[in-house]
C-alpha cells in the first residue's frame, strides 16, 4: 500500500514498518498542560496520538483543540469524531478546521451511548453513522468536494481510520463488517483491547480470506492491565470487551504489589506474539491514564526506537 | 399504534386544581389498547379527581366522555355542545388528540393526562415495545423488517457497533440489540447480501428534522 497523505503513520506502515499509536484522552477541564504533560510522556516512542471525543460521553475538552496542542509540540494527533454529537454540518466544519492545523489522522466512531456519561438526558445526533462519516471525509478528500456537492478550496488531507471490535457480536458478521469499513474508505482500523488472542486472530484470518489486510493497516489494541480488579471490570462490565477466564486468573494469582508489573508483561507478550500474526501491520496502545507506562512496553516490545520517514 | 403511559396523578391535578368543572375525555383507538387513555381509564382518573376535590372539601364537578378517535373531526365533533361549560378538559389521547382537542376548543384549557410514548406493539399485556420513529422513507426492505431507526440506541445504518453482546445492546441487558436481530433475520431469508452492502447516507428531511409533515393526497380530497 502507497501513502496517499503527508501522515507520517501512514508512511510507516506503508514502508513495511509496524505502526505504534498511543492514545490521549483530554482532561475535564481547561488546563492544556495536562494534554501537553500526556503528549510529552509519549513523544519519540509512537508515530501517532489518538485523542478521544469525549469518551464514555463525559465531557471534556475538545478532541480538535487537544489535538491542536499535541502538534504544537511536536506530537502527530489522531482527530477521534464520534457521530453522537455532531450532525453532518459540523462533522464536515471540525474536517475542515483540522485540515487548516495540517491534522493528518482521522478516526471515525459512532460513539458511546450518552446513557454512560455525566449527561445521560441528552439527545444523541446519529445524522451518519460511523461508516458513513467514514466516506463523507474520503469524497471530502478524493474528490475535493463537500457532501453536498460543492467544491472545496484546499481539501483535507486525512490518512482515514475506523475501530474495529473483534470480539462483539455477533462474531461471524466481524470480518464481514470489516469489508464494509473498507469499502466505505477506511485506510487503518484500529481494534479493541485484545485479551482473548485465539479469537483475534481467528478474526485477522477471516479478514486475510476476504483479502482485507492487504487493503487496510490493522493496529492491534493494547492495553496494559494495572490490577485484577481492573479485568474484571473490563470483563463484567465493558460492553463488548473479552477478558478470558486466564488472563483474570493470571492477575488474580500475582501478589497485588507485581499485579501492575504482570500486566505490562501481559502486554509485551501479547505484542510479540502479535507481531507474527500475518496482516497485523500496528499497535495502539492505549494506556488509560497510565500513559508513563508506555516507552517501556514499546521499548521492551522491540518497537524502538521508531522508524524516521520524510 | 401509539403507546402511552399515565402521567402521575399528581401532575394532573396540579393543573386542575382550582378548576370547578373538569371533563376528562379518553379515546376508544389506541391508548385504549394500551391501557392508558380509554374508557376504564376515564374512569379511574375521573374518581381519583373527584376523590381529591372531595378532600380539599370543594364543590367540583367532573364528568367522563370517551370518544372514537381525537384526531378526526367527526368524533370531536360531538362535544360541541357540552364543551363550553368546562373550565378545563384533561385530554388522555395520545399527543395527537390533546392536540386536536385544543385546536377545535380554542377557548378552553386542555391538558394532557397521559405521556406519549411511541410507535410500537403490545407484547404481552403489560408490556409494549417501540418498533417505528415514522421517519418518513421506510427501509425496512433492507433490513430483514427490523428497524434499526428506532431500536438501535444508535440507529446505525451500518450496525452493530462494538457494544453488542450476546444479543442484547450495550445500553442495557434487557434491550435486544437491534442488529443481532437485522442480521439473524437476514440469515433466516437468506439474505445476507443485504448485509454485505453498504447503506448510504440517509436523507433525514423526510423525517423530524425536515420540519412539520404532511401527508397530502389530492385523488382522495373532496
Ligand atoms: S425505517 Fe422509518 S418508517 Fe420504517 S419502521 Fe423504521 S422509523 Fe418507521
Ligand atoms: S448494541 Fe446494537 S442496538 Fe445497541 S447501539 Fe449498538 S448496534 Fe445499536
Amino acid at each position: 500500500m502507497n501513502a496517499k497523505t503527508p501522515s507520517k503513520l501512514e508512511k510507516i506502515m506503508a514502508a513495511g514498518h509496524f505502526g505504534v499509536t498511543s492514545e490521549c484522552g483530554p482532561p475535564r477541564g481547561s488546563d492544556p498542560d495536562v494534554i501537553r504533560k500526556k503528549g510529552e510522556l509519549l513523544k519519540g516512542y509512537v508515530d501517532a496520538v489518538n485523542v478521544t471525543d469525549n469518551q464514555t460521553s463525559v465531557v471534556r475538552t475538545s478532541s480538535l483543540a487537544a489535538c491542536i496542542h499535541l502538534k504544537l509540540i511536536g506530537l502527530e494527533p489522531v482527530l477521534q469524531m464520534v457521530t453522537r454529537d455532531r450532525n453532518r454540518i459540523a462533522l464536515q466544519s471540525d474536517i475542515l478546521g483540522a485540515a487548516s492545523f495540517d491534522i493528518h489522522n482521522m478516526l471515525c466512531l459512532s460513539g458511546d451511548h450518552q446513557s454512560f456519561g455525566d449527561n445521560p438526558q441528552g439527545q444523541n445526533v446519529h445524522d451518519l453513522d460511523s461508516m458513513q462519516l467514514i466516506q463523507t471525509v474520503r469524497k471530502m478528500r478524493d474528490e475535493g468536494k463537500f457532501l453536498g456537492g460543492d467544491e472545496i478550496k484546499r481539501p483535507p488531507k486525512m490518512f482515514v481510520g475506523a475501530a474495529e471490535n473483534p470480539f462483539a457480536d455477533p462474531f461471524e458478521i466481524r470480518a464481514i463488517r470489516l469489508g464494509k469499513k473498507v469499502e466505505a474508505g477506511a485506510e487503518f482500523i484500529q481494534t479493541q483491547c485484545i485479551y482473548n488472542l485465539d479469537k483475534f486472530e481467528e478474526w485477522v484470518r477471516q479478514a486475510r480470506d476476504r483479502g482485507l489486510t492487504e487493503k487496510v493497516f490493522i493496529m492491534a489494541g493494547i492495553t496494559p492491565l494495572k490490577s485484577v480488579g481492573m479485568a474484571k471490570y473490563m470483563k463484567n462490565r465493558v460492553p463488548g470487551m473479552d477478558v478470558p477466564d486466564d488472563v483474570v486468573k493470571r492477575m488474580a494469582d500475582t501478589p497485588k504489589e507485581k499485579q501492575a508489573e504482570e500486566g505490562v508483561k501481559i502486554c509485551i507478550e501479547t505484542i510479540q506474539r502479535l507481531k507474527e500474526c500475518k496482516g497485523v501491520s500496528g499497535f495502539h496502545i492505549m494506556a488509560i491514564e497510565w500513559e508513563e507506562k508506555v516507552p517501556d512496553i514499546v521499548k521492551e516490545a522491540g518497537l524502538y526506537p521508531r522508524p524516521q520517514v520524510d | 399504534m401509539i403507546v402511552a403511559d399515565r402521567k402521575p396523578i399528581e401532575e394532573i391535578i396540579e393543573q386542575v386544581k382550582d378548576c370547578k368543572k373538569v371533563l376528562v375525555l379518553g379515546c376508544n383507538e389506541c391508548v385504549t389498547v394500551c391501557e392508558a387513555g380509554g374508557k376504564k381509564e376515564v374512569g379511574v382518573l375521573a374518581s381519583a379527581l373527584r376523590m381529591y376535590y372531595a378532600n380539599k372539601g370543594v364543590d367540583n364537578r367532573v364528568d367522563e366522555i370517551t370518544l372514537e378517535r381525537q384526531c378526526d373531526h367527526e368524533y370531536l365533533e360531538e362535544i360541541r355542545e357540552k364543551a363550553d361549560q368546562y373550565d378545563a378538559i384533561i385530554s388522555i389521547a395520545c399527543g395527537v388528540g390533546v392536540q386536536f382537542t385544543a385546536e377545535k376548543y380554542h377557548a378552553i384549557p386542555v391538558f394532557p393526562g397521559v405521556n406519549t410514548c411511541f410507535l410500537g406493539v403490545t407484547e404481552k399485556r403489560g408490556l409494549w415495545t417501540e418498533r417505528c420513529q415514522a421517519c418518513g422513507q421506510c427501509i425496512l426492505a433492507y433490513t430483514g423488517g427490523i428497524c434499526p431507526v428506532s431500536r438501535c440506541a444508535k440507529r446505525l445504518l451500518n450496525g452493530p457497533c462494538g457494544g453488542s453482546s450476546k444479543g442484547k445492546c450495550e445500553i442495557s441487558k434487557d434491550t435486544d440489540c437491534a442488529w443481532q436481530l437485522i442480521i439473524d433475520r437476514l440469515k433466516a431469508i437468506n439474505r445476507m447480501d443485504l448485509y454485505e452492502k453498504l447503506f448510504s447516507i440517509k436523507d433525514w428531511s423526510k423525517d423530524r428534522a425536515g420540519g412539520p409533515r404532511k401527508v397530502i393526497r389530492e385523488d382522495v380530497m373532496i
